[in-house]
């Protein structure tokens, strides 16, 4: 027990559990279920952006990428364009997709790279040219997902959404390709130590190089998802994950010094911060008082797993 | 050449700066103008005042993203309270600041991640603003507006205030004894704090005065506008921290710049206006912004080449 406490993710994952006791005391427990099912449906969005936000994060200080909206923007609207609602292009969909990621990746770094500039500014101004790209192709239309597509998005196997086994996955493969996979390794060396990495023999600038190439892949997934999941592209979908995407990582233990990441604790999470919203819509508080209260409980956790990590 | 460009970084954004104006007045001559140069650089003093306010939080190797939100929550206070019942206003104001100081407090002596902290705080700020304002109005005091509007001879308003401003934080941060310790922290906060200061106190003090500075910002921005509204100024977030940048500044070290700051922040105020001056269509104006700054950012090569092949 004490071993499970110890863990970073277990606080994500208390207060997660914690507010869905709260929210579903309200309803005498008859809403639970449909109350799991909305933060596993929501939440496997944030968890996924999450994902690809903690491998950039996991590089060290100043590494961020504040590009995630604009990408799952433009992933979203250009993959129902190629899709056009017609039947049996899914998979079509998902390559433009997967390639809007590449290509956005590719573009982030090499701006990182051959600019040298600061993560934080080249991932920002390249988010503009790919947020004029969405308005330029989008042009407003709302062009529907083809129905298969939109049902497997919206739907369920075995009472579980689709999207949240989807993220499930996702969340498997990052979790084995950080744990056991040489890459995972490289990729922690880099961020505890860049200079170390380097003179150690690792190929630091291709292990940055594939880590903001995984963020812009993933946040492109999330996009297309997203986009099949609500019924079409909006040019504003993208814009409440970027705070979600840095939130998660970090109330799901991943150090923002780097070097430490922390996959089960971006899904814990992605599901609390979801069901603070619910908790607090269901008590009635206004917009503004549940902002509030989100950002307080924020920097809530962030204080207490801080004197945790003090006291240890 | 690299040398003397490393030495004297502020080259780099009064070169950025010229170059546009120069676009500028070449695409639309009739600028060139007391009243066109006003209509140029008319937002660029509340974006001048938030990159100063974010300068701040840089100088001490934090950043700040909460900063958009902030001033958002200025504006609606100051075109609600502050215009009602005055004292109220300015003693929220001054509450607001001492939060700020707070926070810088808070986050070094608990040793949390800014970046995090000031997050959440974006959403308590965010939040506060809706109460405040619920919906977009309100209305700025009188003589905010007069102040704002003013018309002083020879040179705009605009371009008076961003002298007063790069004029007041130069000597604040570069040439007086506090501002050289403040640096210090950014630079190595050990040795600050082995010289006998308290890296605490200096913390809260560049926060309190970013927070003064966002207040400030704030204020501007609705003497302008003459109302508010609880999203007014959300980009002001991004646009600081590119400001930042774009006037030399530095994510770590230390290592700022009042002056390039402020010229940092009215290239990015003229980028819009130039943008708006191509006739380009509106479908491109943001893309075109940020390729603006890469161009102007590329720039910067030249002074970094040099610093990696000495240090």
């Amino acid at each position: 027990m004490e071993k499970i406490i110890s863990r970073p993710w277990s606080w994500s994952w208390l207060a997660a559990a914690l507010t869905f006791a709260i929210t579903s005391a309200l309803t005498d427990g008859s809403g639970a279920g449909a109350l799991a099912y909305a933060a596993l449906s929501f939440g496997a969005f944030a968890a996924i952006v999450g994902l690809g936000q903690m491998i950039v994060i996991t590089l060290g200080p100043g590494n961020v990428d504040l590009s995630i909206p604009a990408v799952m923007t433009l992933s979203g609207t250009l993959a129902l364009k190629a899709m056009g609602s017609e039947p049996g292009t899914a998979m079509l969909g998902l390559g433009v997709a997967v390639l809007v990621g590449l290509g956005t990746g590719a573009a982030n770094f090499a701006l990182i790279y051959a600019l040298r500039l600061p993560p934080i500014v080249a991932t920002l101004a390249a988010s503009l040219v790919y947020q004029s790209i969405a308005i330029w192709s989008n042009r407003g239309l709302r062009i529907k997902p083809p129905a298969g597509l939109a049902d497997f998005a919206t739907g369920r196997v075995l009472g579980v959404p689709n999207v949240a086994l989807v993220g499930l996955a996702l969340a498997i493969v990052v979790w084995i390709a950080l744990e056991r996979s040489v890459w995972g390794r490289w990729l922690l060396a880099s961020g505890q130590n860049l200079r170390a990495a380097r003179l150690a023999g690792v190929p630091v600038e291709t292990v940055r190089a594939s880590a903001y190439v995984t963020v812009t892949v993933l946040a492109s997934v999330a996009g297309y998802l997203l986009a099949s999941f609500s019924g079409g592209a909006a040019l504003n979908m993208g814009q409440d994950y970027l705070l979600m995407s840095i939130a998660v990582v970090v109330i799901g233990g991943t150090s923002i010094a780097g070097g430490l990441s922390n996959v089960p604790g971006v899904w814990g999470a992605a599901l609390f911060m979801f069901l603070v919203v619910s908790m607090l819509n269901s008590y009635g508080a206004g917009a503004g008082v549940r902002m509030v209260l989100t950002g307080l409980i924020i920097i809530g956790i962030v204080i207490a797993a801080s004197t945790k990590r003090a006291r240890k | 050449m690299g040398q003397f460009l490393s030495r004297h970084r502020i080259l780099l954004p009064v070169f950025s700066l010229a170059v546009l104006l120069a676009a500028t007045f070449y695409m639309q001559p009739r600028a060139m103008s007391y009243f066109g140069i006003n209509l140029l650089f008319n937002l660029a003093v509340p974006i001048a005042l938030a990159t100063v306010a974010q300068m701040m939080i840089m100088m001490v190797n934090d950043i700040d993203l909460s900063l958009g939100t902030f001033v958002s929550l200025v504006a609606c206070v100051t075109a609600t309270f502050l215009n009602d019942s005055p004292l109220l206003g300015v003693l929220i104001l001054a509450a607001l600041i001492l939060t700020y100081a707070g926070m810088g407090a808070v986050i070094h002596a608990l040793d949390l991640p800014a970046i995090v902290v000031t997050l959440g705080m974006s959403f308590v700020w965010g939040g506060l603003a809706l109460f405040v304002l619920p919906s977009p109005g309100g209305t700025s005091p009188g003589w905010l507006r007069a102040l704002m509007t003013v018309k002083p001879p020879l040179m705009p308003m605009a371009v008076v205030a961003s002298i007063l401003i790069a004029l007041v934080t130069h000597f604040l941060i570069i040439r007086s004894g506090i501002g050289t310790v403040l640096r210090g922290v950014g630079g190595n906060a050990r040795s600050v704090a082995r010289a006998g200061w308290s890296v605490v106190r200096l913390k809260a003090l560049a926060y309190g005065l970013s927070g003064l500075f966002g207040v400030l910002s704030g204020m501007a921005l609705v003497g302008l506008t003459t109302s508010a509204d609880a999203n007014i100024a959300l980009r002001y977030t991004l646009l600081s921290i590119a400001g930042v940048i774009l006037g030399g500044g530095e994510f770590i070290g230390g290592k700022v710049s009042p002056v390039g700051a402020v010229i940092g922040a009215l290239t990015l105020a003229l980028a819009a206006s130039f943008l708006s001056f191509m006739r380009l269509s509106p479908d491109w104006q943001i893309g075109a912004q940020g390729a603006i700054l890469i161009l102007v950012l590329t720039a910067r090569l030249i002074f970094a080449r040099r610093e990696n092949a000495t240090g």
